[in-house]
């Protein structure tokens, strides 16, 4: 170094310490510390691990139903017979018949065919429905279609919120009296009775209006309905926690240096609030597979013969004495699910904030 | 406090006038096409559709029918003699659809009111042992159960609960659904209601739990605790008197809008799973048929009481604790 020792020095704290004792300290980013918060977190982990298998699972329906079940979502086999372990066996048995030896009709309960685990070379390894269809294929073809709700809801329902948010927490005023107003509106309805009252009026004839052209049957319908409720649950506590920020030094100074709204919106505030959107995200997309199972179930989410975990639980709530396993296998999909994107989302929370008090309220 | 008490209600008015415009937007300009034709049938003479259209006053402006439906809402919840035609029938029966609601508010009040002193109770209870217990593996354990219950999708919860406890033991301990009246007979009414009620409690129970625990865990390290144990006084009464009361503030607030929510036809799964003819019972099976005035009815009435409740809940607030009142 060939300048004079006596100048000011700028040296950080960092570039002090390695002169001194010859240690390098690391500068670590927050994400880093969250990311080694969470390694530690095995709950967390192990969570996101079974989320992650299931939406494998979900996504590889059709290998499975082309290269192990051999039968596609809405087939139907009714009259079938298949092999398990060697024998012949009906798919369906029972029902009434005409038998020609005696000439007499014939009564006999209805009989469908159980879960077979491996026992019929991968077909009805969660046994069949009344229409002999293949339960294990349904239940993935119905988780492909909840978790794509699930996280498609999620992602438009945080996007329109944050963005909400943003704008009503930034420039405060009229526009911030008209956001604040419509997350109060849809905050008066019921959730679920408002989600079922737009889902059943658009089930009637789609959506047709404003040049968006919605078929009735669609999966959109039951998305947008659902991102379009949840609004106000996830857009009120970001609103509150923009407008808090709005008040920091470095929001004026950023206002003072001539920043435009767009650019202190986006670069100073956004960053701020990206943790709790990640949090809220992860726990939105819990709440939102809940919401679609519940729509789907009273028949205001997926339509039949499209299979959902929510109305393949309603299929089998009819049959429950004599196919039990048709509403209590895709239940059980269901809690696993959610239950592993709440742990993880709590994990998530300790590792970016421990003391954030992000949670969402039904 | 008048000023702020006129304000309120005012804002609560203005709140219900919105959300029955947005009801109305909903149901008869977002299906489009004319809800005449619909009604008419599979092949309907022209005369008919006309004929439908002149009876309901669908070729009447949006605004006529708009106020059409509001005489209608105000006036059926009052007793006396029920129009047949307008737009709050439902399409498929051609009944008054607040009469019908009106018919279904004895078991879906009997369904909430048991359900909300179960969960406000075991919620409490959850939460102050979890919280007591914090790190040790009772709490664990409890906020396993805890996290599982609001993981359970409710009408999956009751369908098991009706299969496993009601349907399938040879002597069920359990009748199988369905609502008694409590003036016909008060042990049949209770011994109805227990499934329903548990099967209802249990998310909230789970939800409430968790809420409590974590706001205990950080009212146990203010400066008043600490106040109040260096003055010597028994760790238990701290814990009551100082750390839980604080505590259930946002415990208050949420059960008022919950039950609210609930009495408004949010129970409709439970209803709908444990064969309650309730007033969501009745909106779920209008679901089916794609009859929209018996949902609408039942949407408007859900919104009315949360609206009402959380009116209430802030003058309560705003009486109890004058640092609201100003805003």
């Amino acid at each position: 170094m060939a300048e004079p020792a006596t100048e000011l020095s700028f040296d950080s704290a960092a570039t002090l310490a390695a002169e001194e004792h010859e240690v390098t300290i690391v500068g670590r980013s927050p994400w880093y510390l969250a990311w080694r918060r969470l390694r530690r977190n095995y709950v967390a982990l192990v969570a996101l691990g079974v989320f992650i298998v299931i939406l494998v699972l979900c996504a590889a329906a059709p290998l499975y139903a082309r290269y192990v079940a051999h039968t596609g979502p809405t087939t139907t086999h009714i009259d079938e017979k298949i092999m398990v372990d060697g024998k012949l066996t009906p798919v369906i048995s029972g029902g009434s018949y005409y038998d020609a030896n005696t000439g007499k009709f014939v009564i006999k309960s209805v009989k469908i065919l159980g879960p077979q685990w491996w026992h019929a070379g991968g077909k009805y390894v969660l046994g069949s429905d009344i229409y002999g269809r293949d339960v294990a294929v349904r239940m993935l073809y119905g988780g492909l279609n909840s978790l794509k709700i699930g996280l498609g809801s999620a992602l438009i329902c945080t996007f329109f919120a944050c963005l909400l948010a943003l704008l009503g927490g930034f420039f405060g005023g009229w526009i911030d009296w008209i956001i604040a107003r419509f997350f109060d509106l849809i905050w008066a309805f019921p959730v679920f009775l408002l989600a079922i009252a737009l889902g059943s009026a658009l089930s009637v004839n789609g959506f047709h209006h404003f040049g968006i052209n919605i078929d009735v049957g669609s999966l959109w319908i039951p998305t947008l309905v659902i991102s379009y409720v949840l609004i106000p649950y996830v857009g009120r506590p970001i609103r509150g926690q923009v407008l808090s920020l709005r008040q920091k030094e470095f929001i004026e100074a950023a206002v003072g240096q001539g920043a435009g709204p767009m650019r202190i919106m986006f670069s100073d505030l956004l960053p701020n609030i990206v943790s709790t959107i990640l949090v809220f995200f992860t726990l939105i997309v819990a709440s939102n597979i809940l919401t679609e199972a519940g729509l789907s179930f009273l028949g205001a989410g997926v339509r039949p013969p499209n299979p959902s975990w929510g109305n393949l639980i309603q299929a089998g709530q009819d049959r429950i004495q004599i196919a039990p396993w048709e509403a209590l296998v895709p239940g059980l999909a269901i809690v696993f699910t959610v239950l592993s994107l709440n742990l993880f989302g709590d994990g998530l929370r300790d590792a970016l904030d421990p003391r954030a008090k992000v949670r969402i309220e039904r | 406090m008048v000023a702020f008490v006129i304000r309120r209600i005012l804002g609560m008015l203005a709140v219900l006038f919105m959300v029955s415009l947005l009801v109305f937007v909903v149901f008869i300009l977002i299906p489009g096409g004319d809800p005449a034709e619909r009604m008419a049938g599979k092949n309907p003479t022209p005369a008919n559709v006309e004929n439908i259209r002149e009876k309901w006053g669908f070729n009447k402006p949006f605004y006529v029918q708009y106020a059409e439906m509001m005489k209608k809402a105000a006036t059926g919840l009052l007793p006396g003699p029920h129009g047949e035609y307008d737009v709050l029938s439902s399409f498929q029966n051609r009944q008054n659809v607040a009469h019908q609601i009106e018919q279904g508010i004895p078991a879906t009040f009997s369904l909430c009111v048991g359900a909300g002193i179960i969960w406000l109770f075991f919620g409490v209870l959850v939460g102050v042992l979890s919280a007591v217990y914090a790190g040790r593996w009772s709490d664990r354990l409890i906020t396993i159960f805890a996290l599982i219950g609001v993981s359970m999708p409710v009408f999956w919860l009751g369908i098991v609960m009706r299969y496993f406890l009601a349907e399938k033991p040879a002597h069920p301990k359990f009748p199988d659904g369905e609502y008694v009246p409590l003036s016909s007979d008060p042990v049949a009414w209770v011994h109805h209601l227990i499934l329903p009620w548990f099967c209802l409690s249990i998310l909230f129970i789970g939800f409430y739990g968790r809420v409590l625990r974590s706001n205990m865990l950080d009212g146990m390290h203010e400066d008043y605790v600490r106040t109040a144990k260096a003055k010597g006084l028994h760790p238990r009464q701290t814990l009551l008197k100082h750390v839980l009361r604080n505590s259930m503030i946002p415990i208050v607030s949420l059960f008022a809008l919950d039950f609210a929510a609930v009495l408004g036809g949010a129970a409709i799964l439970t209803e709908t799973v444990f064969d309650l003819h309730g007033v969501g019972w009745y909106a779920a099976q209008s679901v089916g048929d794609l009859d929209l005035p018996p949902i609408m009815g039942v949407t408007l009435y859900g919104a009315f009481f949360i609206v009402v409740f959380s009116a209430v809940a802030d003058l309560v607030y705003a009486y109890l604790d004058p640092r609201i009142r100003p805003t």
